[in-house]
C-alpha cells in the first residue's frame, strides 16, 4: 500500500473547483494585449483588460491537456515522469544569494556557484532534475537568464526546471535549447527542459506571463505553473480560500495555454505560502505553507493533471535545527501528496538564500521521504512465521538467507551526512555542517563532466560567444576563460 | 481634556475609523486646537501600535485597521488645521515606491502609513516604478528621502538603478536613499550604496528621522 496524504474529500475539492470556476467568469482574469485575440477567437469577452472565462470553455480546455508527459535526459531517455503519483525532486531555483560555503554568510551568487551546485546534485540520485538554481552576479543581467540555463545544460545531464524572467528572453532560452536537442523537432518530441510560469497574484496574467504560455505552448515545450497566493495579503487569508484563488490561476493559465496549442504539455503548479502577519515575509518552512502546496495539488489531481510545488525549503538564515526541521517535514508531506515535482531544497531565508550543504542534508531528508513512499511491503510469502521456523526462539535472524537479500531493499542507508553511529563519527565533533560540507567536497570530487556531442557543443559555444558580446561578456564564465573566447574549442 | 486624548489614542489602537473620525469632530466643536488633538491624541496612539507591532504583540491586519483609523482623524483635522492658517510639522519629504518589475506593495504601504503618522509628508508612487519615475518626483517635490521596496530576489537589482537615476539626475547629494523588502539585507544596501536599510515599518521610521538628521548636519556642514 502506497502512503498517501490527503487535506480535502472529494464534496471539498468539488466546492473549491466551483468557486474557482465562478472566479475565473467574475470577477474574472486580468490578461495581456497579447493574448486578447486569442481568447476572443474562443467566445471569451475581454474588456478593459479583463477575460471573463465561461467555465465550459475552461472545461474543455483542462480536457485537452495531457494527464502524463516525460522530460528526457541528454541522452534522450525518459528522466522525469509527470503524472499520476510520480513524486521528483529538484533543487531550487532563481536565487541571488548563496550562503559562502567558507563563511557561511550571504553573499551574491555567481557562476562558480552554480556549476558547483549543479555538480553536485548531479552526484545526487535524489535529484531527478536540475535548477537554474542561481542568479549568477558576474553576467550581465540581461544574459543571465540564457547563461544559467548554458551552465546547467553544460555541467548536466538531467532535465532541468528553468524559466524565463521576459518575454524576450524565453526565445533565446528556446534557442538554446534547441541547438542542444539537435533541431525544434527533437526538443518538442523529447523536452529536456521544463519552465516556470508565474501569474501575479490575484489573478493577473502578465504580459510576459501571458505570452511566455502561448509561445511555450507553440514550442511544444512543457510549461509548469507556479501560482503563487499568499493567503491574507495577495490572497484570502483562509488556506481554502487561497487553494480557490490557485485553482483560478491555474485553470486561466491552463485556458490561455491550450488556446494556444491544444494538447500542450503544462503542468498544475504553484508557490503559495501564508503571509506572516508580524512581519509581512512568507514563510516556506510554515506547516500552513506545506498544508496549501499539498492542497492544491490535490485539487490538480482531481483534475487528472501533473502537479507541482515548492517545497523542501526552510526560513532560518543559517543551516540550523530550524531550517532542517522545516525543510524536512514538507519533503515527508510532498513525497505523501504524490507531487510530481517538488521544488526547493537547498534554500533557506525565505527563498533568497541557497546552499550546497543545505542541498546535501536535504537530500536525506528526500531520501527519507522517497524511503517512506515506498510504503511497507510484502516481499515474503510468509511475512514472520516462514523465518521463525528456522530460527525459533534462538531469534538468530542476522544469518538467515532472507535477511542478506532483503534487508538493502527494506533499509535506506544514509550518507555520510547523518550521524548514525559509524566508525569515525565519534572523533567528528564539527556536527551537521562539517559532515555536510565534507559530504559536498566528497560529491564533487567524484564528479567527471561528459562533453556534449561535439557538433552540438560547438554550437552552443557559438550561440553564447554570439549572445554573450552583444551584452560585453568577457569570455564565457566557467566555460571558456577570457583569453580564449574567441577561439572555440579551447575548454 | 486627557481623557478625550486618550480615548482618540485608544480609537488608533483599536483601528475603529468611525470612532476615531466622531471624537475628531467632537474636539472640533469643543475648540480643541486641531494640532493639539493630533500630536496629543492621534499619533501617540500610532505609536503604541508600532511598539506594539515591533513586539510581535500586534499584526499587520491590526495595524492597517489602525492607519485607517488615523486616517479618518486625520481627514477631520487636516481642513481645520489649513481653515486656521496652521501646518503640522513636517519632518521631511519622502517619495515611496516598489521597484520596476515588481508589483508588491504592503510592506511600502505599511511604511507610508508610518511615516505619515510621525510626520513626513510621504508621496508613494505605487508598485512597477522606474529609476527615471523616482528622479522625476524626488525633483518635482524637493524631496529628502526617496524610499524604494522590492519583494522578489529578481527585482531587487533594480533598487541599485534608482540610485543610478538620481545619480544621473545630479539629485543624489541631495536626497537620502532608503531601500527595504523581504529579501533586501543590510549588505545589499551597503553594496548599491543605499544610505540606509530598514527591515520593517518601524524601523523604516527611526532610520527616516537618522537620515533627516544627517542631511541637516551635512547642509550645516556646508558643500565639502
Amino acid at each position: 500500500m502506497r502512503p498517501k496524504l490527503e487535506l480535502l474529500d472529494k464534496p471539498f475539492i468539488e466546492r473549491i473547483l466551483g468557486e474557482a470556476f465562478e472566479l475565473i467568469s467574475d470577477p474574472g482574469v486580468r490578461v495581456a494585449p497579447y493574448v486578447v485575440e486569442l481568447l476572443r477567437g474562443a467566445g471569451i469577452k475581454v474588456g478593459d483588460g479583463v477575460a471573463r472565462i465561461p467555465e465550459s470553455v475552461a472545461r474543455r480546455a483542462i480536457e485537452s491537456v495531457p494527464h502524463e508527459f516525460y522530460l528526457y535526459d541528454r541522452e534522450g531517455l525518459p528522466a522525469v515522469r509527470y503524472g499520476g503519483d510520480h513524486v521528483h525532486f529538484d533543487p531550487g531555483s532563481s536565487c541571488l544569494n548563496i550562503l559562502d560555503p567558507e563563511t557561511q554568510q550571504a553573499r551574491p551568487a555567481t557562476s562558480a556557484d552554480l556549476v558547483r551546485l549543479v555538480r553536485v546534485a548531479e552526484m545526487l540520485p535524489q535529484f531527478a532534475a536540475q535548477s537554474t538554481a542561481m542568479v549568477c552576479n558576474d553576467v550581465p543581467q540581461e544574459i543571465g537568464d540564457w547563461y544559467r540555463l548554458l551552465l546547467v545544460l553544460w555541467y548536466s545531464e538531467k532535465p532541468v526546471v528553468t524559466g524565463a524572467f521576459s518575454a524576450s528572453s524565453l526565445h533565446t532560452l528556446l534557442e538554446l535549447l534547441t541547438i542542444e536537442s539537435g533541431g525544434s523537432d527533437a526538443l518538442r518530441r523529447k523536452p529536456r527542459a521544463i519552465f516556470d510560469v508565474c501569474p501575479s497574484p490575484p489573478l493577473n496574467w502578465s504580459e510576459f506571463a501571458s505570452q511566455n504560455m502561448v509561445d511555450l505552448a507553440r514550442a511544444g515545450v512543457p510549461a509548469e505553473i507556479v501560482s503563487m497566493p499568499l493567503a491574507g495579503a495577495t490572497a484570502p487569508v483562509t488556506l481554502a480560500g487561497s487553494i480557490v484563488q490557485h485553482a483560478a490561476e491555474c485553470i486561466s493559465g491552463i485556458t490561455i495555454h491550450q488556446l494556444a496549442q491544444r494538447g500542450a504539455p503544462i503542468v498544475w503548479g504553484g508557490a503559495p505560502a501564508i503571509f506572516d502577519m508580524r512581519t509581512g515575509r512568507t514563510p516556506m518552512g510554515a506547516i500552513e505553507t506545506a498544508m496549501l502546496d499539498v492542497g492544491c495539488a490535490q485539487v490538480g489531481k482531481y483534475l487528472g493533471l501533473p502537479t507541482h510545488a515548492y517545497m523542501v525549503a526552510g526560513d532560518g538564515r543559517l543551516i540550523d535545527a530550524q531550517v532542517e526541521m522545516e525543510s524536512g517535514i514538507s519533503a515527508v508531506l510532498g513525497a505523501l501528496a504524490g507531487i510530481n515535482m517538488i521544488s526547493g531544497a537547498g534554500m533557506l531565508d525565505f527563498l533568497a538564500c541557497h546552499s550546497i550543504e543545505k542541498l546535501v542534508i536535504d537530500a536525506e531528508a528526500i531520501a527519507s521521504a522517497q524511503r517512506l513512499i515506498e510504503g511497507i511491503e510484502t516481499r515474503t510469502e510468509s511475512l514472520a512465521v516462514a523465518m521463525f521456523a528456522q530460527t525459533g526462539l534462538q531469534g538468530d535472524f542476522l544469518k538467515l538467507k532472507e535477511t542478506r537479500e532483503l534487508f538493502r531493499r527494506e533499509q535506506h542507508f544514509p550518507s555520510s551526512v547523518m550521524d548514525r553511529g559509524l566508525a569515525g563519527m565519534d572523533e567528528n565533533s564539527h556536527g551537521v555542517l562539517g559532515r555536510a560540507r565534507d559530504r559536498v567536497e566528497e560529491l564533487l570530487s567524484g564528479y567527471e563532466r561528459r562533453a556534449i556531442d561535439s557538433g552540438r557543443e560547438q554550437a552552443m559555444i557559438e550561440f553564447a560567444q554570439r549572445e554573450g558580446s552583444s551584452a560585453g561578456l568577457d569570455g564565457l564564465p566557467e566555460i571558456l576563460r577570457p583569453e580564449y573566447a574567441r577561439e572555440p574549442g579551447l575548454i | 481634556m486627557p481623557d478625550t486624548f486618550s480615548a482618540m489614542r485608544q480609537t488608533i489602537i483599536d483601528g475603529a475609523p468611525d470612532t476615531a473620525s466622531a471624537l475628531a469632530q467632537e474636539a472640533v466643536a469643543a475648540g480643541v486646537a486641531p494640532l493639539d488633538a493630533i500630536n496629543n491624541g492621534y499619533v501617540p496612539g500610532m505609536h503604541d501600535v508600532g511598539e506594539q507591532f515591533a513586539r510581535g504583540q500586534m499584526f499587520l491586519p491590526d495595524m492597517m485597521a489602525s492607519a485607517e483609523a488615523m486616517r479618518a482623524a486625520m481627514a477631520v483635522l487636516e481642513p481645520e488645521l489649513k481653515k486656521l492658517g496652521t501646518e503640522r510639522p513636517m519632518a521631511g519629504v519622502v517619495v515611496l515606491g516598489t521597484t520596476k518589475g515588481d508589483i508588491h506593495e504592503i510592506g511600502k504601504i505599511l511604511v507610508g502609513t508610518m511615516l505619515t503618522a510621525n510626520g513626513f509628508r510621504v508621496h508613494d508612487l505605487g508598485v512597477d516604478v522606474s529609476g527615471e519615475k523616482f528622479a522625476a518626483k524626488a525633483r518635482e517635490l524637493g524631496a529628502d528621502i526617496v524610499g524604494v521596496s522590492a519583494l522578489l530576489t529578481t527585482t531587487m537589482r533594480n533598487q541599485k538603478s534608482v540610485i543610478e537615476s538620481l545619480e544621473k539626475a545630479g539629485l543624489r547629494s541631495h536626497v537620502k536613499v532608503m531601500v527595504g523588502g523581504a529579501p533586501v539585507t543590510r549588505g545589499w544596501a551597503q553594496e548599491i550604496g543605499a544610505d540606509g536599510y530598514a527591515k520593517d515599518a518601524m524601523s523604516a521610521v527611526a532610520l527616516a528621522h537618522e537620515l533627516m538628521e544627517q542631511k541637516l548636519q551635512g547642509a550645516a556642514a556646508g558643500p565639502v
